[in-house]
């Protein structure tokens, strides 16, 4: 007769890759470097929020992208007319970054510059509202995007990565005059889950709350002092 | 998608601890936990693990997925209420926001469920 025994497991599914983002953390945080993971679905303008981001505060930040791409190095092309290292990691058949991929991009961050130099690493994530939002590759704090040609119901549809993000980029403003959409209703739609989300509504085309995104994004650097002694002396002008 | 590369995890970490008993049991069942507020579709997770264990040492075992459904706690109401997933989020009584998630985030491998090969070979000496 066949005994069956019980072993007792209680192991997280993703413990795997929470190791691994809690790893390239505490690599960021030994660099002095804040990591934003910044998704959404596919189209809805991160890589040309990040070239706005990057002619903006190149001068102030020392940054480093990671852009995760399904096949091709189209958006990494872009991000390096802005002369800041942009690490591609071309994830294959997978619809998401993972701990273990950023931390490649870690090790050619490491071995090709020196990491402590940099103040902000931006991980552009595969366009996807559903598996990213499941793997942490060891960011500070999530920023989604949500573009108003989307719709209202997609934070009712995707709950998952609008309750986890720290911040929520509405994008292509600019589109609104052109669209029935109701802005307030996409804010109510996400404050239902996440009541203590950043929301910033923004056009990158026109340059519409960009200054407010910029703000937020200075604010999640804790080492004030360290920028501050790189900003441009405005005295001596 | 990400079902396969999470069924990977599991079938490793599952994996892990067969390697470390001495007597290399034979499971037949694996018990998880997946709460109805992730990504992860469990119709999709039997698929990939079904074709994921073929020829290994978890070909007989059956995954065994328990859902668990989206609760959340109000604090203004002082109750627990079942948000309408995709639909409505807030409490439906006083309209607060979803803040204290008390069940649907689950994603757990629990435990394992195997027959000893040594206590079937004494048996079949009987």
């Amino acid at each position: 007769m066949h005994q069956t025994f019980d072993a007792a497991l209680e192991i997280n599914l993703l413990h795997a890759n929470q190791e691994g983002a809690d790893h390239n953390r505490a690599h960021f945080d030994a660099w002095g470097i804040t990591c934003l993971n910044i998704m959404s679905s596919p189209g809805a303008g991160k890589t040309v929020l990040l070239e706005k981001t990057l002619a903006a505060l190149n001068q102030t930040l020392k940054i480093a992208v990671i852009e995760g791409d399904m096949t091709t190095e189209l958006d990494a092309d872009r991000l390096r007319q802005h002369n800041v290292p942009v690490i591609a990691i071309n994830t294959g058949r997978s619809c998401h970054l993972d701990s273990k991929m950023v931390a490649g991009g870690l090790y050619q961050l490491e071995h090709q510059y020196n990491p402590s130099d940099f103040d902000l690493v931006l991980v552009e994530n595969v366009g996807n509202l559903v598996c990213p939002a499941e793997f942490e590759v060891g960011e500070h704090a999530k920023v989604a995007l949500l573009s108003i040609t989307e719709g209202e119901d997609k934070p009712l549809k995707y709950p998952v990565m609008f309750q986890e993000a720290d911040c929520l980029l509405i994008t292509k403003m600019d589109l609104a005059p052109h669209l029935e959409i109701d802005v307030n209703r996409i804010i109510a739609n996400v404050r239902q889950m996440n009541p203590n989300v950043t929301i910033i509504p923004v056009s990158a085309k026109i340059g519409e709350g960009l200054t407010a995104w910029f703000d937020w994004l200075q604010s999640q650097i804790p080492a004030a002092e360290k920028i501050a002694s790189k900003l441009p002396d405005l005295t001596s002008a | 998608m990400h079902e396969t590369d999470m069924t990977k995890a599991l079938i490793l970490t599952v994996q892990n601890w067969w390697e470390a008993q001495p007597e290399r049991p034979k499971i037949s069942q694996v018990h998880l936990t997946v709460g109805q507020f992730t990504c992860v579709e469990p119709v999709s997770l039997q698929f990939a693990f079904e074709v994921q264990t073929r020829n290994t040492f978890l070909e007989a075992a059956k995954l065994v997925i328990q859902e668990t459904p989206l609760v959340a706690f109000c604090h203004h109401c002082q109750q627990e209420y079942r948000p309408e997933i995709g639909v409505q989020y807030a409490c439906p009584e006083c309209r607060s926001p979803m803040e204290d998630i008390r069940s649907g985030r689950e994603l757990k491998i629990n435990r394992i469920e195997y027959c000893s090969d040594s206590a079937e070979s004494y048996a079949s000496n009987l």
